[in-house]
């Protein structure tokens, strides 16, 4: 989102404002710790509250719509980001989120990921990863390690799974971030630096199902006897530590990090500037719309009738 | 000659029956000419400048198609049907063919009438049966005559303009306005490309076949209204009845024949200040729609069968949702990849009922090129006024051919949309039982604090998820009379003939011009026929019964298989909603446009039949 600060609401936004619905998730998800840090990245950016435009697919983390009090659409399963990408491209004024999970946007809706990642659609996408699919109760994801066991993979899981990190690097999205849900801190600080970024912004961030997967993300709990290991980026300073630290232009060293074993490191793999799809449309408009001049819509409809003749 | 259905045409009361066959001085109402070459040779221009042409000289036109749906090259046919009368199909049989290889004249041979005339190019074409059917054979090397007129580097490049420039001879059409379609065709490419189009040309006009024909072939100026009538073909009246209607957002995925509508949007809709995104596959295309329209657009997407069926889960959450959307499906044949460049009417059943659970839209279709814009601005003011998604069925013969029609009165019919983001007041709801829903699109004030979300799952007047039994019933009961209030202002169709009877034929779609012209001709027979069209496929107009109940036999007309149960698609519909045993069906799937002899022969069969 480019322009963050505008004019002025006459009423603040709070927390209080944009809660809704209490949610339906199941007391101890990790979605809870997800909308909390969302409220307060809102709140801290003071976003008007008529722009705020939550969408999502199918899937428990997909609800998130009816839990913000703000202009929503519960969409239908793994289309959440093509709609968005139409909300974004055809009203540059509003602030499109997208929210889901990983059987929504790694699985049914994974071919889309990759087109609005190379398109670079100025949007924020949250997936709320809980390597399992938990509103139909149970079933292998996408993201779901070989050897667990689920109702369809009763054996264990024998398909390798997706790893979202590789495909959003490579796919082309222009900002690329990992974080966990138990770390709301962190959580809220990438949530803000995702949104603040202009072009396709993704968090894929490790949200505990504690009914149908608990304990999955402990080994990046330090809280649970894990570790949460941290990208330490570089502060382009000079020192010779900064030597080691990463470059969050570089693809190839994205991609690299994104290859580290489970739980690997957490924060922003990359962030790059890159035209976006919104920018080079409306680049297009504005050329075409200076050619046209003054006609309106009328007199262009009758000058192509007239060579029709 | 030929003469279609001329003399009970209302515009034409006072036409004579045209020439005999036989002949020498041929004046010409009406005339059917295939060009048959290859997909490379360019005969689909000699087709477009004369419809051009005939739509300048207020003659009617209506031209037929086909390409291989192979990547490039392969037999491929242009045919015009010109005509100073009515021309309302693209003809049974070809007045005249024009063959550029043996494939050419062999293929096609059969397409033309008894004492046809077959002109063929004699560097290509070299066996002929010359006794065949009283037909005329006049044997032309049209290669070499255009090699010649150009200069050989051209190769054989040209020959179709040479063609065009025989034809204009043939048929005395005005050489001054045909060279200046061509310069306005060929004049932007560079004064050499002008200058050789016109040395083909004119090797063909100034050729002396006139002798060799022993007849003069003037194909009248018509004597309607004088001022230019506009020629185009289907898919672009469509897509300009779109931007009239005030469409300026979209999205699309390639598929054939509906591509020429994305082409055209993806071009057009950045000068109206709009965009139109090609999305990575079909379901990408109506979601991204889909945001357009939740973004308080007026979007449109579109498909042919096989994308409309990826689509279908969608459309259902537009209905659910209720959310306007314009839906375009260019028909063509199926099941599966089917025949991708062919006609074809199988796609009504999925156009109305094609996605689960109870999702009523509305779906119309339009009759001929013309209708194509108007069906298009429609449907516009349909998926406003309802908020809902509304189907345009057209099919690929009206995608690709052209015909000539009077210009619209853009005055009266161009809109404008923009997405309303006033403020919404505190009692406001998204559903409101006894009221029409009209979309908050995101950036409204909500006075009241509250922000609605829009759904798929069932939910109350609020917009609020609720699997309460009463709840569904009652939103499902909203949906299906919102849809059935649609049909109060749907006019009943104007029967062609006399409004009781033998025979009704019914159609919808493109096979409007060869029922009526089939129509018209039973009628001249002195058979008691008479027909409709039916533009509002769903919801159905209020009354329809009233027509059927005064007649005997009920033919309805499509291009489509007759089922398991032995009726097409709209007959089933039709027997289904209108308890009428006397409906029956008569159906093809080849492929091709209605002649007007099946159509007459499916009358006959039943006339045969309940006799």
């Amino acid at each position: 989102m480019s322009a963050i600060v505008e004019a002025p609401e006459p009423k603040k936004l709070t927390k209080k404002m944009l809660t809704a619905d209490h949610p339906t998730w199941c007391p101890g998800c990790g979605d809870f710790a997800v909308l909390a840090a969302f409220f307060k990245v809102l709140e801290k950016l003071q976003i008007p509250h008529e722009k705020i435009c939550t969408i999502a697919g199918i899937g428990c983390s997909s609800r998130f719509p009816y839990f913000v009090n703000g202009h929503g659409i519960h969409y239908i399963h793994g289309r959440a980001l093509p709609l968005a990408s139409g909300v974004s491209l055809s009203r540059p004024d509003l602030h499109v989120f997208a929210f889901g999970g990983d059987g929504d946007g790694y699985s049914i809706g994974g071919n889309h990921l990759d087109h609005a990642a190379r398109k670079n659609v100025n949007l924020t996408y949250v997936v709320m990863d809980n390597f399992v699919y938990g509103l139909t109760k149970k079933q292998t994801s996408p993201t779901s390690p070989v050897g667990y066991k689920s109702k369809t993979d009763p054996m264990g899981a024998v398909d390798q799974p997706i790893n979202p990190m590789t495909k959003l690097v490579n796919g082309g999205a222009t900002f690329v971030a990992r974080t966990h849900a138990t770390q709301v801190k962190h959580m809220m600080e990438v949530f803000q630096r995702a949104i603040e970024h202009p072009g396709f912004s993704v968090v894929e961030v490790l949200s505990e199902c504690i009914i149908f997967y608990p304990g999955a993300f402990d080994e990046g709990n330090p809280r649970k006897g894990g570790e949460f290991n941290l990208i330490e980026e570089k502060q382009w300073d000079d020192t010779p530590e900064d030597e080691a630290r990463h470059d969050v232009t570089n693809k190839s060293d994205a991609y690299a990090i994104a290859c580290e074993e489970f739980p690997g490191r957490f924060g922003v793999f990359l962030e790059h500037d890159r035209p976006t799809k919104n920018q080079l449309e409306q680049r297009w408009i504005d050329s075409s719309m200076e050619k046209v001049g003054d006609a309106t819509p009328k007199d262009l409809i009758a000058q192509r009738f007239e060579g029709m003749k | 000659m030929s003469s279609t259905a001329t003399p009970a045409s209302p515009e034409n009361t006072d036409a004579s029956a045209s020439g005999s066959d036989d002949s020498s001085d041929r004046e010409l109402q009406n005339a059917v000419i295939r060009f048959a070459g290859n997909s490379q040779d360019g005969i689909q221009s000699i087709g477009a400048f004369l419809a051009k042409l005939a739509g300048r000289s207020a003659r009617e036109v209506m031209t037929y198609m086909t390409i291989p749906s192979t990547i490039a090259g392969g037999p491929s046919i242009f045919q015009v049907h010109l005509g100073s009368g009515e021309v309302l199909s693209p003809g049974d049989e070809a007045d005249f063919l024009f063959a550029f290889y043996q494939h050419s004249y062999d293929d096609h041979l059969n397409s033309l009438k008894d004492g046809g005339i077959c002109i063929y190019d004699t560097d290509h074409v070299e066996e002929v049966k010359k006794d065949e059917r009283g037909i005329l054979h006049v044997g032309l090397p049209i290669t070499s005559i255009t090699v010649e007129a150009i200069g050989g580097s051209a190769r054989d490049r040209g020959k179709n303009i040479m063609v065009l420039g025989l034809v204009a001879q043939i048929f005395q059409l005005s050489r001054e306005k045909l060279s200046t379609l061509i310069e306005k065709q060929f004049g932007r490419k560079g004064e050499g490309v002008f200058r050789n189009a016109m040395l083909a040309f004119d090797a063909g006009y100034a050729y002396a076949v006139g002798d060799l024909l022993s007849g003069d072939f003037d194909l009248k100026e018509g004597t309607g209204a004088k001022e230019g009538k506009m020629t185009t073909d289907g898919n672009t009246a469509l897509t300009y009845g779109l931007l009239a209607g005030g469409v300026r957002y979209g999205a699309g995925y390639p598929i054939t024949p509906w591509s020429s509508i994305m082409e055209l949007l993806r071009s057009e809709l950045p000068k109206y200040g709009g965009l139109f995104v090609q999305a990575e596959d079909e379901l990408a295309a109506v979601s991204l729609a889909m945001g357009m329209s939740f973004a308080g657009h007026l979007a449109i997407t579109g498909s042919s069968g096989p994308g409309l069926s990826l689509k279908m889960e969608a459309l259902s959450y537009a209905t659910m949702a209720e959310l306007p959307l314009i839906i375009v499906n260019v028909q063509r044949g199926g099941p599966s990849t089917g025949l991708p460049t062919s006609v074809e009417q199988s796609d009504l059943m999925q156009a109305i009922y094609g996605s689960h659970g109870d999702s009523p839209r509305i779906v119309i279709a339009p009759r001929n090129v013309e209708d194509c814009f108007y069906v298009a601005v429609e449907a516009c003011e349909l998926a406003k006024k309802y908020s809902c998604p509304v189907i345009i069925l057209t099919d690929q013969a009206l995608a690709t051919r052209i015909e000539a029609f009077k210009e619209p009165d853009l005055d009266s019919i161009v809109v404008e949309v923009k997405p309303d983001l006033s403020e919404r007041p505190a009692d406001w709801s998204p559903y409101p039982i006894d009221g029409a829903t009209v979309h908050a699109p995101p950036g409204s004030p909500m006075a009241g604090g509250k922000y609605p979300v829009v759904t798929g799952l069932e939910h109350d007047e609020w917009g609020h998820p609720s699997g309460s039994p009463e709840v569904h019933s009652k939103m499902n009961a909203r949906r299906r009379e919102k849809i059935k209030k649609v049909a109060d202002n749907i006019p009943l169709p104007k029967v062609c003939g006399e409004e009781s009877g033998d025979t009704l034929i019914i159609g919808w779609g493109s096979t409007w011009g060869p029922i009526r012209e089939a129509t018209l001709r039973a009628q001249e027979k002195g058979l008691s026929v008479s027909s409709i069209h039916i533009r509002h496929v769903h919801p159905l107009a209020n009354g329809l019964e009233t027509i059927f109940d005064n007649f005997k036999d009920i033919v309805v007309v499509e291009m489509n298989d007759e089922g398991l149960y032995g009726n097409g698609q709209l007959a089933t519909l039709l027997r289904a909603r209108y308890c009428n045993p006397n409906i029956r069906s008569v159906c093809k799937t080849d492929g091709l446009n209605f002649k007007i002899k099946e159509i007459l022969a499916g009358i006959d069969a039943g006339a045969t039949a309940t006799s």
